[in-house]
């Protein structure tokens, strides 16, 4: 008994994990309907920086955040105002395939610098300490990743319904020429958006790197967790992208407590069971 | 036309390859309210788009303080104080009342217009504040929209097709907060399709008919005879 509740606990909080993966996904599909299939392949690059700076400066994982979170928002303001924004339009195929591109050339780049050996970001005692709770072991990185997860939700909840920066994200989202009458350069506040969303996946990249070894082969898979979590918790919802990563966090870990092979194969299956019975997610944002 | 505030010089206006605007000369001194009138279709639409900034331009055929503005975007129109209170009213959804206001004090000119004023002016939208945008009425809605453009205090405010949808008792609500909005030395455009309400607050009337000016004048020294002409496009 106690093995099933543990499962579900360590599902829970690889749950953070999968809504750091989505959140900036959901974000960018929120506000400018930008499907970005290059989101994965980002989270890789971010991990990889994060790798480099650890190794140049010597300095922890969290610290390397500090340089890998401005880095990837920069990046993806000049990703945006450069290329992405000329494949918005009213045409929803363009975005998809650039970003496709991207990711085959991010994938590329990664393999031309780092090799296809597996890397790792070393966190050192962090990543095996672990807290006794009635009887389970909570693993403090497991539990810190959550956290920052919340924190990372609550934020970006509180940027889009408290802040002037919010408001124009919001704004663009609902009618762009309105917006741009109103003193709002759409260019500009997309950029902004995907400034925020490239920092969160530098948090999740650096999160994913503690967590497990990665290479330049694993974005994909990454981006259709991120997928799932958005689309089982309902579009254009933060906390239920959370609530869509939980699910499909216990998911996995249940589907790996029955069968090591069937870890992947649970959180895909679970994800087609709330697409066939709520389409629009279990959590959709209530339309006006 | 070196004091005009805002002057439109053989305008042509195009959707791709739909010329909607041909020739178009304008003028506005500071201060004036002018009545843009026309039939559906006449391009009185397209002007408001193409002064605002939303469709684009050869440079040299809107000026605006003597600066070229024609081929600027909405954003950077929008600084340069002019105001668009669009067709339809246009509010954000997703935002409250209050929000839609502030958005529109993005541009932050400064001038008499604060959410304080624009809620003396409006009461009805300081009671339902933080209530959803989409749950005001029509006339509280096309209020928002006007608190919203002035919120930019600009220095020329276009409002297009203010009383479309409307019932008749809430246009003439709105109609009587104008003389307040222009009484402040603002410079005004108004679209109308109900020519009257137009004449009424308006010293000039420009009338388009299928792209082209078709009548301008001073209100009173022009006919109800030649409006109709210019109107329609045919002799009364």
């Amino acid at each position: 008994m106690i093995e099933w509740v543990n499962s579900i606990v360590q599902g829970i909080l690889l749950g953070g994990l999968y809504a750091l993966f989505a959140a900036g996904l959901s974000l960018i599909f929120g506000v400018m309907r930008l499907v970005n299939i290059a989101h994965g392949d980002l989270i890789i690059l971010a991990a990889y920086m994060g790798l480099t700076t650890i190794v140049m400066l010597g300095v922890h994982p969290f610290v390397a955040l500090l340089i890998v979170i401005p880095l990837m928002a920069g990046f993806g303001y000049v990703l945006q105002r450069g290329l992405l924004n000329q494949t918005l339009g009213d045409d929803i195929l363009p975005p998809l395939l650039v970003t496709f591109g991207l990711s085959v050339i991010i994938q590329n780049a990664l393999l031309e610098i780092y090799t296809a050996d597996p890397q790792k970001l070393n966190g050192g005692l962090i990543e095996t300490a672990s807290i006794p709770v009635g009887g389970l072991a909570i693993g403090i990185l497991p539990l810190v990743t959550f956290a920052i997860a919340i924190v990372v939700i609550a934020g970006l909840q509180w940027v889009f319904y408290a802040t002037a920066i919010g408001r124009g994200f919001r704004a663009v989202s609902d009618n762009q020429d309105i917006a741009q009458l109103m003193g709002l350069n759409k260019a500009h506040v997309y950029g902004l958006a995907m400034a925020l969303a490239l920092g969160v996946v530098a948090i999740a990249g650096i999160l994913l790197g503690m967590r497990t070894s990665f290479d330049p082969s694993i974005g994909a898979g990454r981006l259709i967790f991120g997928f799932e979590a958005v689309i089982i918790g309902g579009l254009g919802n933060l906390w239920g992208t959370l609530a869509g990563g939980v699910i499909l966090g216990v998911a996995q870990t249940i589907g790996a407590k029955i069968d090591p092979g069937w870890q992947l194969l649970a959180g895909h299956i679970a994800f087609l069971v709330v697409l066939a019975l709520r389409p629009n997610g279990l959590f959709p944002r209530v339309e006006h | 036309m070196s004091d005009a505030l805002l002057s439109i010089n053989s305008l042509d206006a195009f959707y791709d390859d739909f010329q909607a605007l041909y020739d178009i000369d304008m003028s506005l001194e500071l201060g004036e309210v002018i009545a843009i009138i026309g039939a559906n279709g006449a391009g009185k639409s397209t002007l408001m788009r193409s002064i605002s900034g939303l469709l684009r331009n050869e440079s040299g055929q809107i000026a605006f303080k003597g600066a070229s503005i024609g081929s600027k975007r909405a954003d950077q129109v929008a600084y340069m104080g002019i105001a668009l209170v669009p067709e339809g009213r246009q509010l954000f959804p997703s935002l409250s009342v209050e929000e839609n206001l502030l958005l529109g004090g993005t541009v932050g000119r400064s001038g008499p217009w604060s959410l304080k004023r624009i809620y003396e002016l409006f009461p009805v939208l300081s009671d339902r504040r933080n209530q959803p945008s989409t749950s005001l009425s029509g006339g509280q809605q096309q209020m928002a929209a006007i608190g919203r453009a002035l919120m930019s205090n600009p220095e020329l405010i276009l409002f297009d097709e203010i009383s479309l949808g409307l019932a008749p008792i809430v246009i003439k609500g709105i109609y009587e907060a104008l003389p307040n909005i222009v009484g402040e030395g603002m410079t005004a455009m108004i679209v109308e399709q109900d020519i009257s309400k137009a004449l009424e607050v308006s010293s000039r009337v420009y009338c388009l008919q299928e792209g082209r000016v078709s009548l301008t004048g001073k209100v009173g020294e022009v006919s109800r005879e030649d409006i109709t002409a210019a109107y329609f496009g045919v002799a009364a």
